[in-house]
């Protein structure tokens, strides 16, 4: 079963527990600024959005890479970045339509999301289950669940 | 080891910026933050100092476990000595500056002198430079904020600023970080603009790593986590209604003040408590209350998030309050709201994002403000002092002009700003003033809650409830439950509850987590993160340690036994409501016991079995 990260910005609360597990797990260090999943603020209406990689199956930044340095994970779906392969170019950063892709100046490489292998850090320290890691098939059940419930199909009172 | 162990020395007065490298031997006594900074403060600054004068420093600290993934773990403090009280003050803030100073690779910022003009601190990484803030000046913190945030181009930035009343002298100035997380009490921005020091830019990207044993601290926190994630308070009462799920449980046990302390019960408690931010309004059916919010780490999210109705009176035809933004905690929904009789809540609202948007501390307002109202009525004050408006309990639009009034710094808005002890003494009746050490009390009755008489009357910087919060057992339960009616067994419960708390205020946690948490849970997660051997026993002597330590400051600054106590309208007139009817503050029972189970002499001096004891610094 191939599975993706399910993100519903309504639960977050703008915790950023999310962005030190994932630089934790990435980096070594705790540090939002190298996170691969970034919260995001909107302050005058009141909302946290959680954002990062969706693996695109036609991935862009997997075509426009001109030394074949991002690859498909098959396990996991994920597209990886071969670090001794990119040359830190940043097409792929432009490629992607999403910005998931970003440039990181200390190491002169791109940094994106890659599931973490298959058990992403960010879905295990999200306090509110903003961040979930579903069946890939599945990801609009939960909303259909929501809207199945709204939906009045009880027996009236005559 | 979690430390960055690196310390900034900004001198204002010269513009010179130094590295200095975190003296351990210290950090290993009083671990960082509230501890390790008041450590900091006693060995560099004569006790008798001008809180106002050049002479006095400041300084801005994290703990080791700031910047980190244990949960709450985005806490700053600052530490000076406070204009209000003539007391140590340190005030604590959440928001995301803390981590940011964190990642950015400093433990603590000192700040000593006066600069000759406005400036404000900008850090990136390794990068500190003082740069001219004169455009900032007289800019409130929400328009200040915005221009650092367009001038460096960075919407990253963290921001701690001061508002107009901090640079007019307005005594309980507060630093606001984030534009609604607040430093807020004892008047820490009033010293932060005395030295022409509008602002401080944080931008980190370097991280905190050097943790001890990861996989160790990994572990701890997640379990910590999972404690905080299953109980009641910080599982479900804070997140759904923050610290407002107090009001109605407060007012219900006849403790909440109402009317300047003239009573224990307010009949409009329902409609600003954290139910009614959660109905739908009347006017346009939307509720007060948009989402909670968490500060940096937290996983309890206890943050209001609030939208006023944009028909309401105080922001009709303001365009620039329609948005949401930080809404109301307890303690400033009381202050604002039951203390001044006004039962509106999104006038309270307003108020608050005010207190927020000019920082200042939305307690001392609401209680100064109820003191002047105390004043009106007695004839002391008229309306040829306030232009014409009538100072009445339970008039929305009185409070939301006074706050008007002291934004813009005109007219009796100058006088609010003293707060209430010197504004009551300069009209002639300081026993309307609700204060200990200069400093107005919070959201709870000593009648109705004898503890925290006690709590408030001992209180190292003046009234409180952040420094012994006996309500957690008295009224919660937490960690057992006691009555809060009576006073037995109060001194012992206060000393515990104020080493405990100097020990989280050290670490770099919230105290809120210690709803759930005990020193059992948090002692983990330090002995993990730091070096040396952290357990509950040292971290409850280094509590001890850190209380003693800025008692000693204070007496040293001329404070004395005759400060320990409350006002009278506390010890002599009893509640006349609820169920703590008949009750006065059992002070004069509770404080001998004290000082007696502190190791004190009978008026509150420091012995030498106790310094030799807790290693205190002569």
């Amino acid at each position: 079963m191939q599975r993706s990260l399910q993100i519903d910005p309504g639960k977050c609360t703008g915790c950023l527990q999310c962005e030190m597990a994932c630089s934790y797990e990435n980096e070594g260090v705790f540090n939002p600024a190298r996170s691969r999943i970034k919260v995001f603020t909107f302050h005058q209406e009141g909302r946290f959005v959680p954002y990062t990689c969706t693996q695109c199956d036609e991935a862009w930044c997997m075509q426009a890479c001109p030394v074949d340095a991002i690859v498909l994970n098959a396990a996991t779906g994920s597209k990886d970045i071969l670090e001794d392969v990119c040359v830190g170019c940043k097409v792929c950063t432009i490629a992607c339509p999403f910005g998931t892709v970003n440039y990181n100046s200390d190491t002169g490489k791109v940094i994106k999301c890659d599931l973490c292998g298959g058990d992403p850090k960010c879905a295990e320290a999200c306090p509110t289950q903003a961040i979930t890691y579903i069946n890939a098939d599945e990801t609009g059940f939960d909303r259909m669940r929501a809207w199945a419930g709204k939906s009045d199909n009880q027996p009236r009172v005559q | 080891m979690a430390w960055t162990q690196k310390i900034l020395r900004v001198n204002l007065s010269d513009g010179s910026i130094k590295v200095e490298p975190l003296n351990m031997e210290w950090a290993d006594q009083y671990l960082g933050q509230r501890g390790l900074a008041t450590r900091y403060f006693i060995e560099e600054v004569d006790p008798k100092v001008d809180p106002l004068s050049p002479e006095n420093k400041m300084i801005m600290a994290t703990g080791p476990l700031t910047g980190t993934m244990a949960s709450t773990g985005g806490r700053y403090s600052v530490i000076t000595k406070g204009p209000l009280t003539g007391a140590i003050a340190c005030s604590n803030s959440g928001g995301f500056i803390g981590a940011e100073m964190k990642m950015a690779g400093w433990d603590m910022i000192i700040f000593e002198g006066k600069s000759p003009s406005p400036v404000y601190l900008y850090i990136e990484n390794d990068k500190a430079e003082l740069l001219p803030a004169d455009d900032l000046w007289g800019k409130t913190v929400w328009e200040a904020d915005e221009m650092l945030h367009k001038k460096h181009q960075d919407p990253q930035l963290r921001i701690a600023c001061v508002g107009r009343p901090a640079e007019a002298g307005c005594l309980y100035a507060g630093i606001i970080n984030d534009l609604h997380r607040a430093a807020g009490r004892s008047g820490v921005g009033t010293v932060m603009a005395s030295k022409n020091l509008k602002a401080v830019a944080v931008r980190g990207t370097k991280g905190v790593g050097n943790i001890k044993d990861p996989a160790r601290f990994m572990q701890a926190t997640q379990e910590a986590k999972a404690v905080l994630a299953e109980n009641a308070v910080t599982g479900e009462g804070l997140p759904a209604y923050g610290t407002q799920v107090l009001m109605n449980i407060v007012n219900e046990i006849g403790a909440l003040p109402t009317r300047n302390m003239r009573e224990v019960q307010f009949e409009g408690a329902h409609s600003v408590s954290g139910e009614a931010m959660h109905e739908p309004r009347k006017s346009d059916g939307k509720p007060n209350l948009t989402t909670n919010a968490a500060c940096f780490g937290c996983t309890i999210a206890c943050g209001r998030i609030s939208t006023i109705d944009q028909g309401h009176f105080s922001v009709e035809n303001k365009p620039e309050y329609w948005g949401s933004s930080g809404g109301l905690e307890y303690e400033a929904a009381w202050a604002l709201g039951p203390n001044t009789g006004v039962d509106d809540l999104d006038a309270l609202t307003y108020v608050n994002f005010l207190c927020n948007e000019d920082g200042f501390d939305p307690i001392t307002f609401g209680a100064t403000f109820s003191a002047a109202i105390d004043l009106f009525d007695s004839g002391a004050i008229t309306t040829e002092h306030t232009g014409g408006m009538e100072l009445i309990f339970g008039s929305a639009e009185a409070l939301v002009w006074a706050v008007e009034a002291l934004c813009k710094g005109e007219g009796f808005g100058k006088d609010l700003g003293l707060g209430s002890k010197r504004l009551c003494e300069k009209y002639g009746h300081p026993e309307f003033s609700m204060t200990v050490k200069g400093q107005e009390f919070p959201a709870y009755d000593p009648r109705g809650i004898q503890g925290m008489g006690l709590a408030y009357a001992t209180s190292n910087r003046g009234a409180c409830h952040l420094r012994g919060y006996t309500v957690a057992s008295e009224v919660l339960g937490i960690p057992e439950k006691t009555d809060p009616l009576v006073t037995d067994g109060k001194p012992e419960l206060v000393i515990a509850f104020q080493d405990a708390t100097a020990a989280v205020d050290s670490s770099g946690l919230c105290l809120f987590t210690t709803f759930a948490w005990t020193l059992d849970n948090i002692a983990p997660q330090i002995d993990a993160a730091c070096e040396g051997e952290w357990s509950v026993e040292k971290l409850a002597e280094l509590g001890e340690r850190v209380w003693n330590m800025e008692r000693d400051f204070n007496l040293k600054a001329g404070l004395t036994a005759a400060d320990d106590t409350l006002p009278k309208r506390l010890l002599k007139d009893a509640a006349n409501v609820g169920p703590a009817k008949g009750k006065v503050a059992g002070l004069d029972v509770m404080l001998p016991k004290y000082y007696e189970l502190r190791g004190w002499t009978n008026d509150g001096q420091l012995t030498d079995d106790v310094r030799s004891r807790l290693s205190l610094p002569a």
